[in-house]
């Protein structure tokens, strides 16, 4: 024999779920592994969840938590709904929040856990203050009540501009420089992959309607505990924004060093040595 | 650092490669100095340093000096590792014809970034 690469498939299994969301019928792809409490991973904007497969794949993990990861509608291998072709996609609060109540009904999940990134880190926060009840904790990864605009998004969908190739431009130096190559171009990858206009229509959400900082004072963090895990290199969502947060709720806050906007897909060895304490304060709850 | 500029950038394939359709120059301008970089098929062919009386350029990038060497550091700190980071810091004005910037954006973060491989610190 070589000492070649031995074959072998992932604990990671991903299959299609056929469900109505938000009054429409959707074809949504799910990948889970792990048996115990469920952790319900959200993704960051204009990508999908392959940005978490080292949670997925890690059995300090999936010992005692079944993670779930959903690809949106409009991203990954989940589809968007019929007559997509006649609007544009934008993703407002309501819809995300309704979306993700609907998905873990559909799953049966019995107060999971919710994780989420960027977009999916302001929407748990839209989930602690509107439904505290349904979940078990929610952890915020690179989470702020707002993050004002600072580039003009119309660069991300125009035909005479490449849009995996902008997208990727726009996000890579939100990547921490000590990430590991192959992890940083691989996170880039899945912005290249996105479909037209999927980024800039999350980015509604992230910058103009998922604006929480009136509410957030109002977030209840002994009703539903609340962590926040920010990477230091975050220029999008900054550390000051993470902290703000905290300092208003009660919640939890870690600053992650040498991590920056997309900790479990750009380095995540390091973020899971953030996370596992988190994971083992929750399981203690 | 910008005179090593053309070499750093046309010695590395790959970089040339992503850029092969930028055909432009533009204004990097540190405050007390400038400096007009003419690219042609993703090869920096003049760097010509100011003052200009009238010089021409589809964009412009300008950022004070201090701003640009933290930026070239081997390890740049948290806000200074990315031509978006100094941006959003207010540190770095982005001006004119966007276009060429944006649809080349990883070539020309790497081409800004290229000093960086001679860093010292």
């Amino acid at each position: 024999m070589s000492d070649r690469f031995a074959p072998g498939f992932e604990p990671i299994v991903g299959r299609y779920l056929n469900l109505e969301l938000l009054g429409q019928p959707h074809r949504l792809y799910v990948e889970e592994a792990g048996h115990g409490i469920p952790l319900l991973c959200l993704h960051t904007a204009g990508s999908d969840a392959r940005q978490y497969r080292g949670v997925l794949n890690d059995p300090r993990v999936t010992a005692d938590y079944r993670v779930i990861a959903f690809d949106m509608p409009w991203h990954g291998k989940s589809s968007p709904p019929p007559g997509w072709q006649d609007a544009d996609y934008r993703l407002t609060s309501r819809d995300y929040v309704r979306m993700i109540v609907e998905i873990a009904d559909a799953l049966g999940l019995d107060k999971p856990v919710v994780m989420g990134c960027s977009i999916g880190g302001r929407i748990v926060l839209h989930l602690a203050h509107e439904h505290p009840e349904r979940f078990r904790a929610l952890i915020g990864l690179e989470s702020a009540a707002h993050v004002e605009p600072y580039y003009d998004v119309s660069w991300l969908h125009r035909p005479d501009v490449h849009g995996g190739e902008v997208c990727a431009g726009v996000v890579s130096g939100l990547i921490a420089p000590t990430a590991p190559s192959t992890a940083r171009w691989e996170t880039l990858w899945h912005y290249m992959q996105g479909g037209p206009g999927v980024f800039k229509g999350d980015l509604y959400f992230y910058k103009v309607d998922g604006d929480i900082r009136d509410r957030v004072d109002e977030i209840d963090t002994h009703r539903c505990p609340l962590f926040l895990l920010t990477g230091e290199y975050d220029y999008s969502c900054t550390t000051e924004g993470t902290l703000d947060v905290a300092r208003r709720t009660g919640a939890e806050a870690t600053i992650m060093k040498g991590l920056g906007h997309f900790p479990m897909s750009e380095d995540p060895d390091r973020f899971l040595s953030y996370l596992l304490p988190v994971l083992a304060r929750i399981r203690g709850m | 650092m910008i005179e090593r500029l053309a070499e750093l950038v046309n010695a590395d394939e790959r970089l040339v490669h992503r850029g092969r359709f930028v055909d432009t120059t533009f204004l990097l301008d540190l405050g007390d100095a400038g400096y007009l970089i003419r690219i042609v098929d993703g090869r920096i062919v003049t760097v010509t340093a100011g003052p200009f009386l009238t010089p021409n350029y589809s964009f412009a990038l300008r950022a004070p000096r201090e701003a640009w060497e933290t930026f070239w550091q081997r390890l740049p700190p948290p806000g200074f590792n990315d031509l978006f980071a100094l941006f959003k810091q207010g540190l770095l004005r982005i001006e004119g014809d966007l276009h060429p910037l944006m649809a080349n954006l990883l070539y020309f973060k790497d081409v800004l970034a290229a000093p960086r491989r001679e860093a010292t610190r």
